[in-house]
């Protein structure tokens, strides 16, 4: 009787905790080998057949394509540098360097990858059309409301990703330091 | 109490399997991965060009909203594949993806350095039947080994400004995607 209570309490146990733990390392985007700069996350191995069993298995689930490391980099923020996160009804700035690369682009999602919807149908900036003072400096608010300037509009939902990818460039799987990869900075300016 | 003990043990060594097994499996077990999401949308062998997302309608999540994507679901059963893509004005690339959806080789414009982005896809066993002085005389001719019969070839050209879509997306019209017979 004991033997039987013992065993079934197991079974449970370990398929709760293990299911329980699939289901958190998948949701939560856990990888190995990640290259953190400030506020930005990038999994440079994604993008090659060194991807780890996690990343594959967060990729299959959510079915998207990783940008493959010939191509570039992508680089995922869901907090300011302070730690805030991204709430969708307050106001950010992304100001700063950005690393060497050919072209970048930056593009605001909701958390499960979607374009969110806006009056003007911008979901985000590329190096080319960004708006840049005398100095080539370029400041970027994201906010629910139109802004001067370049302006990416957060359609006010609760929680956003912001995703900042580099083609050809050399940050990558060898890229160790800050110094190497300097990346813009995120400050939360109100709410 | 210690067999109390001895039951948690077991309980979080046997979670620990369940969570690598689940982990290790989810790849074959997904049904939405990104070649299933393409299978109704693509001919296979064939170049076609992917609606860029929208905040309504997206085929894959995170996708690049700046780029016009085109994809070519392989299948090389039939043969080795031949990929013909034009670079467009800005920037250009290739990425290569297994049927789950790894990313096993990519290449730019600027690192393909010609107008033309020329390359052949073979699986190991058909790149071995190439005559060997066919892979000299050809030396800039690009070889690429797919680790399994199937995949993905997604082409993605930059619009450096959303005004500029229509006419990347025209120069993407032109790739193509093709099976080359056995010799």
């Amino acid at each position: 009787m004991r033997l039987l209570f013992g065993s079934c309490f197991t079974l449970l146990i370990a398929a709760a905790l293990g299911l329980g733990a699939t289901w958190f390392t998948l949701t939560r985007g856990v990888a190995f080998g990640s290259l953190t700069i400030g506020a930005w996350t990038a999994w440079p191995k994604s993008g090659s057949v060194d991807i780890d069993p996690y990343a594959r298995a967060s990729i299959a689930r959510s079915g998207e394509l990783p940008t493959g490391t010939g191509d570039g980099v992508a680089f995922y923020a869901h907090t300011d540098d302070q730690g805030n996160n991204f709430d969708g009804r307050c106001s950010f700035t992304i100001s700063g360097m950005t690393p060497a690369a050919r072209y970048w682009t930056v593009t605001l999602y909701d958390p499960e990858g979607r374009l969110v919807a806006n009056t003007i149908d911008r979901h985000g900036f590329t190096s080319e059309e960004i708006v840049r003072d005398s100095e080539g400096r370029f400041a970027i608010t994201v906010a629910p409301l139109a802004r001067p300037g370049n302006w990416l509009p957060t359609g006010g939902i609760e929680k956003f990703v912001l995703v900042w990818r580099l083609y050809d460039t050399p940050i990558g799987v060898a890229t160790r330091t800050t110094k190497e990869g300097p990346m813009p900075a995120i400050v939360r300016k109100g709410c | 109490m210690v067999r109390a003990l001895l039951w948690v043990l077991a309980a979080i060594l046997l979670g620990g399997i369940v969570h690598l097994s689940t982990v290790l499996a989810m790849p074959q077990a997904a049904k939405q991965d990104a070649y299933s999401r393409l299978v109704p949308l693509t001919p296979v062998n064939a170049m076609v060009p992917v609606t860029t997302p929208t905040a309504d309608t997206a085929i894959m999540p995170f996708m690049d909203p700046a780029f016009a994507q085109a994809v070519c679901r392989y299948d090389l059963t039939g043969g080795s594949l031949k990929l013909l893509a034009p670079v467009s004005q800005a920037y250009t690339s290739v990425t290569f993806y297994t049927r789950k959806s790894v990313a096993y080789y990519a290449i730019n414009d600027r690192a393909a350095g010609r107008r033309t982005i020329e390359l052949d896809l073979m699986t190991p066993e058909q790149h071995a039947e190439v005559p060997e002085e066919e892979d000299v005389t050809a030396a800039d001719r690009l070889i690429i080994e797919s680790p399994g019969t199937m995949g993905l070839i997604v082409l993605r050209a930059l619009a450096p400004e959303p005004g500029l879509m229509p006419m990347v997306r025209g120069a993407l019209a032109a790739a193509t995607c093709s099976i080359q017979p056995v010799q």
